[in-house]
Formats: C-alpha cells, sequence, structure tokens
C-alpha cells in the first residue's frame, strides 16, 4: 500500500511538473523557474525539429534508391542486408561518434538521426516495390508508360502501405534516439530525463510521460497517413482475402 | 640538483600518463602515444592494452539480453498460442504489443524509476516488452502459414488439437518464429547499450564513461554489434541442428 502511494505521489508530481512552473532543485538553480507547458514546449520542440529534419533526410535518400533498386530488380543482398544491418547498430554509439568527427549542434545531430533512419526506409521501399504484382506493372508497360511512369502510377500507389511501414519504424526510432542527443549538447527532453538534480524526481518522469506521448501521437498520426495512401483496391483486395 | 627534478618531473609524468583533458584513470595501462593524446580514429595499442575495462560490461550487456529475450520469448509464445486458438484475442494484443513497442526506450527506463528503481529489473523490463510485438506476430503468422493439408492429415491420423500443435503446426511454423527471434535477439543487443541509464550498466557504461573518445565509441560499437551477430549465428546453427529437414527442403 505504501508503495502504491508513492508511486502514485510521483506520477502526481510528474504531472505538476508538466503543467506548473516550479523552482529547480539544488542550491545552484534555485532561483531558476522549470516546469510547465511553456517551459517543457522548448525542449519537445527541439526534439520535434531535429527528429523532422533527420526522417525528411533519410525520405529523401532512402525512398529514390529503394525504389530505384526494386523497378529494376537489383541490389537485392544490399537493400535487405542493410536493413539487417541497421537493426544491430547501437544508436547512442553513432550519435556519439558522429559527435566525436562531425561536432555538435542541430544539423550534426540531425544527420547521425538521418543515418539510424535510413535503413527501414530503403529496405521497405525496396520490399514493397519487388511485392508489386507483377502482372499490374505488365499491364502498366502494356498500355506504354514509361518506366518512371510506371514507378510513380503503378508501383509506388501499390507499394505505399509496405513503404509506410518503413517510415513508422524510421520515425519512431528517430524520435527515440533525439532523445539522447542531450548527451551531445543538444536541448532535447533528454534533458529533463537526465537532470534529476535540477529538475528533480518530478522533471524526470515528467519528460518520461512527455516523451511516450509524443512518440505514440507521431505513430497514431503516421498510421493515419498509412491508411490514406492505401489505395482503395488493395484494402478491397485484403478485405476479400481475409473474408 | 638537476638530476633530482628531472626524476620528479619523471615521476610525476609517469603518475599522469594521460593526454590533457582526459580523465585521469583513462591510459592505467598505455602510455599517452600521439594517438591518444590526438584522439585518433582507433588507437589499436590503447584499445589492445585497454581491453580489460570492456570484458565485465560485455558479460552483464549478454546477461541483460539474455533475460529479456528468453522472457519475452516464453511470454510471446504463450500469447500466440493461446491467442491461436481464441481468435478474438489477436486484435487487443497486436495493439497492445505495439503499443509498448512504441514507447521510446529512455522514456520507458524513466517511467519504471519510481516503481522499480535504478537497477536489473528496469532496464529487463522494457527490453522484453520490446520482444514481444515481433515474437508475438511471427508465431502468429507462422501459425497461419502451417498449410490446411498438414493439418488435415493430422487430423486424418486421429491426433488431438494439442498434439496437432506440438507435432504438425509448431514444428511447420518454426522457421518463422526464429525469424522473430532473431530480430528479437539482434535489435535487443543494440537497445541493451542505453540500459546504464536504467543503472543496469553493460556495454553503456564504459561508453557513457569517455563519450568523446573514438577508440572507445568504436570499441563499444564492434563489441555490440559482434555480441549480435554471434547471438544470431548461433540461433541459426542452432535451428540447422534441431531441423535438418528445412536445410534439405530449401536445397
Amino acid at each position: 500500500m505504501i508503495l502504491l502511494a508513492s508511486i502514485i505521489d510521483s506520477f502526481t508530481g510528474a504531472f505538476d511538473f508538466i503543467l506548473h512552473s516550479r523552482q529547480a532543485v539544488g542550491s545552484g538553480h534555485a532561483d531558476v523557474p522549470v516546469g510547465g507547458i511553456p517551459f517543457i514546449w522548448t525542449f519537445a520542440r527541439t526534439q520535434l525539429e531535429v527528429s523532422a529534419i533527420a526522417l525528411g533526410g533519410a525520405l529523401a535518400v532512402g525512398m529514390p534508391i529503394g525504389l530505384i533498386l526494386g523497378h529494376i530488380g537489383k541490389g537485392e543482398y544490399f537493400a535487405v542486408g542493410f536493413g539487417n544491418a541497421g537493426r544491430a547498430v547501437p544508436e547512442i554509439a553513432v550519435v556519439f561518434l558522429l559527435a566525436a568527427l562531425i561536432g555538435i549542434g542541430l544539423g550534426n545531430v540531425a544527420l547521425a538521426l538521418g543515418i539510424l533512419g535510413l535503413p527501414p526506409i530503403l529496405t521497405n521501399t525496396f520490399v514493397a516495390i519487388r511485392q508489386v504484382d507483377p502482372t499490374a506493372v505488365q499491364a502498366a508497360e502494356g498500355m506504354g508508360m514509361r518506366p518512371w511512369q510506371v514507378i510513380l502510377r503503378v508501383e509506388l500507389p501499390l507499394a505505399a502501405p509496405t513503404i509506410m511501414t518503413g517510415i513508422r519504424t524510421a520515425a519512431i526510432n528517430i524520435f527515440a534516439t533525439a532523445t539522447i542527443a542531450s548527451f551531445v549538447g543538444l536541448s532535447t527532453l533528454g534533458d529533463l530525463v537526465t537532470g534529476t538534480n535540477v529538475y528533480g524526481t518530478d522533471g524526470v518522469v515528467a519528460g518520461a510521460i512527455v516523451i511516450a506521448v509524443l512518440a505514440g501521437s507521431i505513430e497514431a498520426a503516421l498510421a493515419g497517413v498509412q491508411r490514406l495512401v492505401t489505395p482503395r483496391g488493395l484494402k478491397l483486395q485484403r478485405a476479400a482475402r481475409s473474408a | 640538483m638537476t638530476v633530482l627534478a628531472a626524476k620528479s618531473l619523471m615521476v610525476a609524468d609517469a603518475a599522469n600518463k594521460c593526454a590533457p583533458g582526459l580523465p585521469a584513470n583513462f591510459c592505467h595501462h598505455h602510455e599517452t602515444t600521439g594517438c591518444v593524446a590526438g584522439n585518433g580514429l582507433f588507437c589499436f595499442g590503447w584499445a589492445a592494452d585497454n581491453f580489460d575495462r570492456y570484458v565485465g560490461p560485455f558479460f552483464r550487456h549478454f546477461e541483460i539480453v539474455a533475460i529479456s529475450v528468453v522472457a519475452g520469448f516464453v511470454i510471446a509464445l504463450a500469447l500466440a498460442l493461446y491467442s491461436h486458438r481464441h481468435r478474438a484475442l489477436v486484435p487487443p494484443l497486436l495493439g497492445a504489443t505495439g503499443v509498448l513497442y512504441t514507447i521510446p526506450s529512455v522514456a520507458f527506463f524513466f517511467l519504471l524509476l519510481p516503481i522499480t528503481g535504478l537497477g536489473l529489473w528496469t532496464a529487463v523490463i522494457p527490453l522484453t516488452a520490446y520482444t514481444l510485438q515481433i515474437i508475438y506476430r511471427n508465431t502468429l503468422a507462422g501459425l497461419a502459414n502451417v498449410p490446411a493439408d498438414a493439418k488435415d492429415a493430422g487430423r486424418g491420423m486421429g491426433m488431438s488439437e494439442r498434439q496437432l500443435l506440438r507435432r504438425v503446426e509448431l514444428p511447420l511454423a518454426t522457421p518463422e518464429i526464429v525469424a522473430g527471434l532473431r530480430i528479437a535477439i539482434v535489435s535487443t543487443v543494440a537497445i541493451a547499450t542505453l540500459a546504464f541509464l536504467a543503472g543496469a550498466g553493460g556495454l553503456g557504461d564504459p561508453l557513457y564513461a569517455q563519450p568523446t573518445f573514438k577508440t572507445n565509441i568504436i570499441m563499444v560499437g564492434v563489441l555490440t554489434i559482434a555480441m549480435a551477430l554471434i547471438l544470431d549465428l548461433i540461433v541459426v546453427l542452432a535451428q540447422r541442428f534441431a531441423m535438418p529437414w528445412q536445410r534439405a527442403r530449401s536445397r
């Protein structure tokens, strides 16, 4: 009972930290107000910004490569192996190594995060294009479509759901890893969770809650996008198959 | 006099063998070389002399991964087998494991902090939770892809549902179950690098001790990837050894 009470206590403290401004913990920072929505938003905004830039970069590089390789049907070993290798790489080591090699700052952290987001996007795009029904591609070619028309108007729409799965994985990985960027000097929400001696336990748990809620929101939003970009024909086909 | 001064200078120099700006215990086994002082890309001498500082964290890392993956595998397999016969449970279980999978590990650790405190379990619980989704989904897919003919043949031989599961469905679903297990192992090894945040140690500990020294970062990265590859290889070999007929079929 006492344990339960103390757990509830620390979570109510965390919600209070999110909603209301208060004095910082520790003698060195006692006059600095911390907590409250505007305060947390400054960290959240940095994290969302750096994640968005990284995801944009990973999309701009990974999708064209995956589309072209998938269309010409070459480089399966590379595309699939790249995705598998990407899972084995410890994110924090990549962030630290890039900081040591090219320095800190939003651009450099975005580069590190973009590299980490690349494998799921490239691999899923490749696999998605390869899985497109070849008869649909042949029909498009028979109608006289040029290769880029086949890619953009047949293969891409039919591959969209699987590509979106890769983008969701990449987005969640990037956003989660952006938390760690606070170790290399970028003020993301990681500042809150690793700053016990300034923000107290309330601040740490509050940071964790905000990170989890934002990650869930990103995932939910992208799941919505995935439903939007899935062609109606594919949905009907799936419904028919499962019925 | 001058000899004494020179000698004391040498003693001082020996006591502080480290490059300026680096922690005092940094080169406890190694002379300061130009590579270490200049933070070169990879200082082989330093790495060879200081390998011992990675051994403990390496095995701790393995311990964290082993507990998490074994626990996750048992839970996910049990959930999959149960919901295989009770299909109504599939969507809620997929949803629940999906939600767990979405929580970033750093947030997960610190959300558990008020409940479990710093230590092994605060790291193991999130890592276990992450393996559930992938193993659960792959097991279900494997069971769903068992050919209906094989099941009919089993039933025709008079097998009960339990026998059918154990002797027909599970063996035929194994490739997909193992595929899920392999993904779970490899990604858990990588994520466990953050277990030091939960106070559980692992290879994140030496990494965070000197996060700007490139040789150290690369050592941790290489050891982590090596562990992932070794464990992956062990699973592949175990599968071949346990189910030789699959190799024969794919040939």
